[in-house]
């Protein structure tokens, strides 16, 4: 019964949505819609669950002085102070419980929830981000290491796209007659983009495309139970 | 001194020969705007509307408003030289949508004005995806020909996945380090196709792990993902007979900020030292992020994405990667059951297909035969 329910609901949500896509009438062309509604309030409920995750998790290290507990540290007092600012001078247009706290404001310029979030988590996710510049500078030191036929290929493929996405690029080539044109970089890297590249991304897209209609299947029929917990 | 009857009788008359020249006058140019016709857009949902405008090349602006809730004609388009048609899909189902059409010289001296109303109805079926109907009854059929020729017992050949096969290795090495295991479920949330085929790999991964006694860390971006991640953990925990081995804490939610999310698993990755790392389900920016502060940590890494943009990363920076379609194919594969493999012929089936239709478009295209194109265009 633990099973045979959720799978039985699966294979009828599962047919529904499918009609909804080739059914523009009413109640199907509403059924898309509706399940993402009932989703993001489901969704909302969960939001609790991983907050007391978060707060069990990180109370455990620190009480438990288990390694790096600062860190857990860190993250309680973060949350902790976030929600109370949020929940007593609210965000942005928003009030919260004590209004909007002008006199804060008049003090940091903003709300402290939005002075927070401007000044601390927006500059620390742009960090982040900006790590990938020197990833991408060390993962393509090693994909364009020159060892076999194949990585040439990537070597000099990635050479003409860098250099004609570049300005240096097109004054490198400049000189071409209009009859090689073809060969001037910004027009080699375009080709290159434009059908190489995209032709061995569609490949993919389809195959990944045959592959989502081949796992639905199997969770729709029932044959793919293991996101159930247990394949049996 | 001119008769006052008179005066007022030639008055009255000269008002009517107006009337009478102008109402000519409007029907000629009523003339010259052959026909405007409100039409529903067939074999749709009801929401849009096609006005069709046939005109004289006289009228130079034409410009096309709607009348809101309110009665206010609102524009929404300017008709350019020689367009006759425009569709408005932001209308409401079965509501009476009333357009106004007006039409100016090019010297804005003379001008027309047209108003005309027009219901969308939701049709039982969308003819512009019949193509697709047909390929995916055409898949599924294939598919479940196959489950069913596995199930009467023939053996289906299925190619070797190396990314699949090196799990057992990858957890076996961490046994041998006394390490653990980092599964990432990706950046999605739990309606996400590719999320739950990350959850069907962490199943096959749990059991692994739990007979080898290795702890398995899930950190997880979404509640719901944690919440199905901790059910998928503890029953493959369960499985193998080892319940008290389970450890919830070990699946845990970090944050719902993308960068937030990358920055907590980085330190876990150099704080922890797992010996192996598995990526498997949707990533977009922070895949090279995380795959590269992997290998910086000498891990076993495996990923496994339908992310096209975030392939060429893994695949530089990971041992071993399922490309696209091999990270649906993951859990039919590792599970051994002869009809999960048979599904995945179907698979093969539809890549022929595609390939017979990408050749057979190529040479209608090239013969000049747009038919075949423009059925499988879905609009």
């Amino acid at each position: 019964m633990k099973r045979t329910i959720p799978l039985l609901i699966t294979f009828i949500v599962g047919l529904i949505v499918i009609s909804s896509e080739f059914i523009p009438h009413r109640p199907f062309s509403m059924i898309n819609s509706t399940l993402e509604n009932w989703y993001l309030s489901i969704s909302g409920f969960a939001i609790v669950l991983g907050l007391l995750s978060l707060v069990q998790v990180n109370s455990s290290k620190v009480y438990h002085k288990a390694e790096n507990w600062q860190y857990s540290l860190a993250s309680l007092v973060s949350l902790v102070v976030i929600v109370i600012f949020g929940v007593l001078w609210g965000m942005e247009d928003q009030r919260g419980i004590l209004g909007n706290g002008e006199a804060i404001s008049a003090f940091i310029g903003k709300k402290p929830f939005d002075y927070l979030f401007d000044n601390g988590i927006t500059p620390l996710s742009s960090t982040m981000f900006s790590l990938l510049a020197f990833f991408i500078a060390s993962a393509a030191y090693r994909a364009f290491i020159i060892r076999s036929f194949e990585s040439n290929l990537l070597m000099i493929t990635a050479v003409i796209v860098i250099l004609g996405r570049t300005s240096f690029g097109p004054m490198l080539t400049s000189w071409l007659p209009k009859s090689l044109s073809f060969l001037h970089l910004p027009n080699l890297t375009d080709f290159i983009l434009t059908y190489p590249s995209s032709a061995a991304q569609r490949a993919i897209l389809m195959s990944a495309s045959l592959g989502i209609i081949g796992s639905s299947l199997r969770i729709i029929i029932g044959l793919e139970r293991s996101y159930l917990g247990s394949d049996e | 001194m001119p008769n006052t009857e008179s005066f007022f009788y030639m008055k009255t008359n000269r008002i009517l020969y107006s009337i009478i020249l102008l109402s000519l006058l409007n029907v000629c140019k009523m003339n010259a705007v052959h026909d405007t016709m409100v039409l529903d857009v067939p074999w749709d949902n009801g929401t849009a509307l096609s006005i069709k405008i046939d005109y004289e090349p006289m009228w130079k602006h034409v410009i096309l408003e709607k009348a809101d809730s309110s009665g206010v004609f609102v524009p929404l388009s300017v008709f350019f030289e020689g367009q006759t048609e425009y569709i408005d899909s932001d209308v409401l189902a079965n509501a009476k949508q009333i357009y106004r059409i007006s039409a100016y010289t090019s010297d804005r001296k003379d001008s027309l004005i047209v108003v005309k109303g027009g219901v969308a109805t939701e049709q039982w079926f969308y003819m512009g995806k019949l193509s697709m109907l047909i390929l995916l009854v055409l898949i599924c059929t294939a598919i479940m020909y196959f489950i069913s020729l596995a199930r009467r017992g023939k053996a289906l050949f299925i190619r070797r996945i190396n990314g699949l096969d090196s799990m057992d290795e990858a957890v076996g090495r961490a046994t041998e380090k006394g390490k653990p295991i980092l599964f990432i479920p990706g950046i999605g949330d739990l309606d996400d196709i590719q999320t739950i085929a990350s959850l069907s790999i962490l199943s096959h991964l749990a059991q692994r792990s739990a007979e080898y006694n290795t702890d398995i860390i899930v950190p997880c971006k979404y509640s719901m993902v944690m919440s199905a991640a901790r059910e998928v953990v503890k029953e493959a925990y369960l499985k193998v007979g080892k319940p008290d081995a389970y450890k919830e804490q070990n699946i845990f939610y970090l944050t719902d900020d993308q960068f937030g999310y990358v920055a907590g698993i980085d330190g876990i990755m150099l704080r922890e030292q797992p010996a192996a790392n598995f990526f498997m389900g949707s990533f977009f920016a922070e895949s090279l992020i995380l795959a590269e502060t992997g290998f910086s940590t000498g891990a076993i890494q495996t990923a496994g994405t339908a992310q096209a943009h975030q392939l060429p990363f893994f695949i530089v920076s990971c041992d071993y990667t399922l490309i696209g379609e091999e990270l649906f194919a993951a859990s039919a594969y590792l599970s051994n059951d002869p009809q999960q493999i048979g599904s995945l012929k179907g698979h093969d089936f539809g890549k022929v297909m595609l390939i017979v239709l990408t050749i057979a478009g190529v040479i209608f295209e090239i013969l000049g035969l747009h038919g075949f194109k423009n059925f499988f265009t879905v609009g």
